[in-house]
C-alpha cells in the first residue's frame, strides 16, 4: 500500500512523542524516588490513562466535526455536560440499572447533537466560517444557561454506581474499576470507529464529504445525512465519556462542560485536528500529563488546568499541524 | 432522452443561460462547444441540480427533472464528470471507484462494472491502492470518468475532460468516450477543444454568451466557416 509511508511517518512521530512523555515521567519519578512508593506512582498512572481516555472520547467529537464542517463545535463540551444530566436523571429519578442508563444516555445525547446541527449550523452552511463559529459559541452559552434554568445551578451528586466505583487492589495498587473500564471502552470505540470510516461505504462517503461537498453530491451522497451522522457519532462518544466521567468524578454543574470541552479541543489540536487517531494521542498526552504533574509536584497542583494550555502553546510553536497532522497542500 | 427547452439560469442578476434549448437523443454523443463563460458548465450544473435554474424545462426520459435535487438526478441515471476532475484526493483509487457506485446495491453487478472500468483504464487497477491525489492529471481524469461510470449512468455528462491534458492523453480519453458510447451510454460533452469534440460527436451545439447560436452534426459544424474561424482557427482569409 502506497500510504504505508505516510502512516508510518505519522505513527513514528506519535511514537516519539509518547516515548518522550514516558521517559520524562520516569525521569521525574526517579528524581522523586524515595518520596513516592512505586504503588502510588502506578496508581497515578492508571488514573492518568483513564483521564486520557476520557479526553480522547470527547476530543474525537471535535475532530470529526472539524474534518467535515471545518469548524470548531464549541457546543461539544456542553453536549457532554447535558449527557451527565441525562445520566443523573436516568440513574436517580428513573432508577435504571447503570448499563441501561448508559445506553439511554448514548441514545438521547445524540438527539441534542442533531438539534444543534440542524438549527445552529445547517442554516449557516454557506455562510462565512466566522458566522458558524459565533453560532457555536452562542449555542454553548444557550446550553449552559438552559441547563442552569432547568436543572438549577447547584451541583448535583452523580449517583454512585458500586460496580464501577468499587476499589480493587492488585499488589497493593488500588484503583477503581471505572479506571480500567474507561480505557477499554475508548479502545473498543476507536476500533469500531476506524473500521467504520475506512471499511464501510458510509465511512468512505463521510471522508468524501469532508473533502468536497459538491462532488460528493454528484456521487448521490446525501450531505445533510452524513453531517447529521457525524454529529450523532461525536455526541454519542461524548455521552459515553460523560457517563464515565460522572462515575469517576461525581459532581454535576451546568458549567462543568466548559473546562473538559476546552481541554479536549486542545487535545484534538495537539494531536492534529484532522485525524481521529490524533485526537486519541492528544487526549492521552493531556490526561496523563495533567494527572502526573499534580502527582509529582503537589505544590503546583493549583495549576493543573494550565497544563493543557501550556502543551497547546508548545505544540503550536513546534508543530503547528499537530502531532499526527500533516501540512495541507493542495494541487491546484 | 434529454430535452432542454428555454432554460434560463441567473447568478445574482447576471444571466448565464438565456433561454437555451438543446437535445441529447438516446445513445448519441452530443457536444456543446463554446468559449470561456459561454454558459456550458452552467447548463450541465443546472441539469445535475447543482445550480437552481430560473425557468425552462429539463426533460429526461419524458419526465421533468427541473430543479430536482442532485441525489435524485443521479439516482435516475445521470452522471457528471465535473470540471477539473475533482477526484477525492484523500481517498484511494479503489475508494473513489467504490463511492461512484454509492447509490447501487447490486454488489455482483458493481464487481462486473469495476472490472469493466479497469479494462478501459488498466493503469487504474495498478494504482488502486494509491491515494487519488498522487495520480497524474491524466490518471485523475481517467479516475473521474471511471467513478462516474460506476453509477451505471444512462446519460454521462462530461465537463471539459481534455482540460490541462497532454494531446496523446486527450486522444486516448476521446477514444474511451466513444467506447463508452458504444456500450449504450448517451454522452453530453462540453469542450473547448472543438476539433476533438466535433470529430467525436454525432450532434454539436455552439454556445455563445448564454445562447445557442449554431447546431448541426459534428461533421457539418467542422465545415462551418464561422466555427472554423472562431473555434478551429483554420479559416482561410
Amino acid at each position: 500500500m502506497p500510504s504505508i509511508k505516510k502512516i508510518f511517518s505519522n505513527n513514528l512521530s506519535a511514537a516519539i512523542f509518547v516515548i518522550i512523555l514516558v521517559m520524562a515521567l520516569i525521569a521525574l519519578y526517579a528524581m522523586m524516588l524515595g518520596q513516592m512508593p512505586v504503588a502510588i506512582f502506578l496508581q497515578h498512572l492508571v488514573n492518568g490513562i483513564s483521564l486520557g481516555s476520557l479526553f480522547a472520547l470527547i476530543a474525537i467529537g471535535y475532530t470529526m466535526v472539524y474534518t467535515i464542517l471545518s469548524m470548531i463545535n464549541f457546543a461539544h463540551g456542553d453536549i457532554f455536560m447535558i449527557s451527565l444530566y441525562f445520566a443523573f436523571f436516568a440513574l436517580s429519578t428513573f432508577r435504571m440499572p447503570w448499563v441501561l442508563a448508559l445506553v439511554c444516555v448514548a441514545v438521547l445525547t445524540p438527539l441534542v447533537g442533531i438539534l444543534v446541527e440542524r438549527f445552529a449550523y445547517r442554516p449557516l452552511r454557506n455562510a462565512p466560517k466566522n458566522s458558524v463559529l459565533i453560532s457555536a459559541i452562542g449555542t454553548s452559552f444557550l446550553l449552559e444557561n438552559a441547563a442552569t434554568y432547568l436543572f438549577g445551578g447547584r451541583p448535583k451528586a452523580f449517583p454512585d454506581i458500586p460496580s464501577l466505583t468499587r476499589v480493587i487492589s492488585i499488589r497493593s495498587v488500588n484503583f477503581q474499576v471505572v479506571s480500567l473500564v474507561i480505557p477499554l471502552i475508548t479502545a473498543i470505540a476507536l476500533a469500531i470507529l476506524l473500521n467504520f470510516i475506512h471499511r464501510t461505504k458510509t465511512g468512505i462517503a463521510m471522508r468524501a464529504v469532508a473533502k468536497d461537498y459538491e462532488t460528493a453530491k454528484i456521487m448521490g451522497v446525501n450531505i445533510n445525512q452524513i453531517i447529521a451522522l457525524t454529529f450523532i457519532i461525536g455526541s454519542a462518544l461524548a455521552a459515553v465519556g460523560g457517563f464515565m466521567w460522572g462515575a469517576k468524578y461525581p459532581g454535576i454543574t451546568p458549567m462543568m462542560g466548559v473546562m473538559p470541552g476546552l481541554k479536549c479541543f486542545v487535545a484534538a489540536v495537539v494531536g492534529g485536528i484532522s485525524d481521529i487517531k490524533g485526537a486519541v494521542v492528544g487526549g492521552f498526552i493531556l490526561g496523563l500529563g495533567e494527572v502526573m504533574i499534580v502527582a509529582l509536584f503537589p505544590s503546583i497542583s493549583g495549576y493543573r488546568d494550565a497544563f493543557a494550555f501550556v502543551v497547546l502553546i508548545v505544540i503550536l510553536l513546534v508543530k503547528p499541524a499537530g502531532i499526527l497532522g500533516t501540512r495541507v497542500t493542495e494541487k491546484v | 432522452m434529454l430535452k432542454i427547452e428555454n432554460l434560463t439560469v441567473t447568478y445574482g442578476g447576471i444571466t448565464a443561460l438565456n433561454s437555451v434549448s438543446f437535445e441529447a437523443p438516446e445513445k448519441k454523443i452530443v457536444t456543446l462547444i463554446g468559449a470561456n463563460g459561454a454558459g456550458k458548465s452552467t447548463a450541465l450544473r443546472a441539469i445535475a441540480g447543482l445550480t437552481k435554474p430560473a425557468s425552462g424545462v429539463i426533460q429526461y426520459e419524458g419526465k421533468n427533472i427541473f430543479g430536482m435535487d442532485t441525489q435524485k438526478v443521479v439516482a435516475k441515471g445521470i452522471s457528471l464528470v465535473p470540471e477539473g476532475r475533482r477526484v477525492f484526493a484523500n481517498l484511494t483509487v479503489m475508494e473513489n471507484i467504490r463511492i461512484g457506485a454509492y447509490l447501487r446495491k447490486d454488489e455482483e453487478e458493481i464487481q462486473r462494472d469495476r472490472k469493466w472500468v479497469f479494462e478501459l483504464f488498466p493503469i487504474l487497477e495498478k494504482r488502486s491502492w494509491q491515494m487519488a491525489g498522487t495520480l497524474s492529471g491524466g490518471e485523475q481524469q481517467m479516475l473521474a470518468v471511471s467513478r462516474a461510470l460506476m453509477s451505471r449512468p444512462k446519460l454521462l455528462m462530461m465537463d471539459e475532460p481534455s482540460l490541462g491534458l497532454a494531446p496523446l492523453v486527450v486522444k486516448n480519453i476521446f477514444e474511451i468516450i466513444q467506447e463508452i458510447n458504444k456500450n449504450g451510454v448517451t454522452i453530453l460533452l462540453i469542450e473547448q477543444n472543438a476539433n476533438m469534440a466535433l470529430k467525436t460527436a454525432d450532434i454539436g451545439y455552439v454556445m455563445e454568451t448564454g445562447k445557442i447560436t449554431l447546431f448541426g452534426s459534428g461533421a457539418e459544424l467542422l465545415e462551418n466557416p464561422h466555427v472554423k474561424a472562431a473555434y478551429l482557427g483554420t479559416a482561410k482569409k
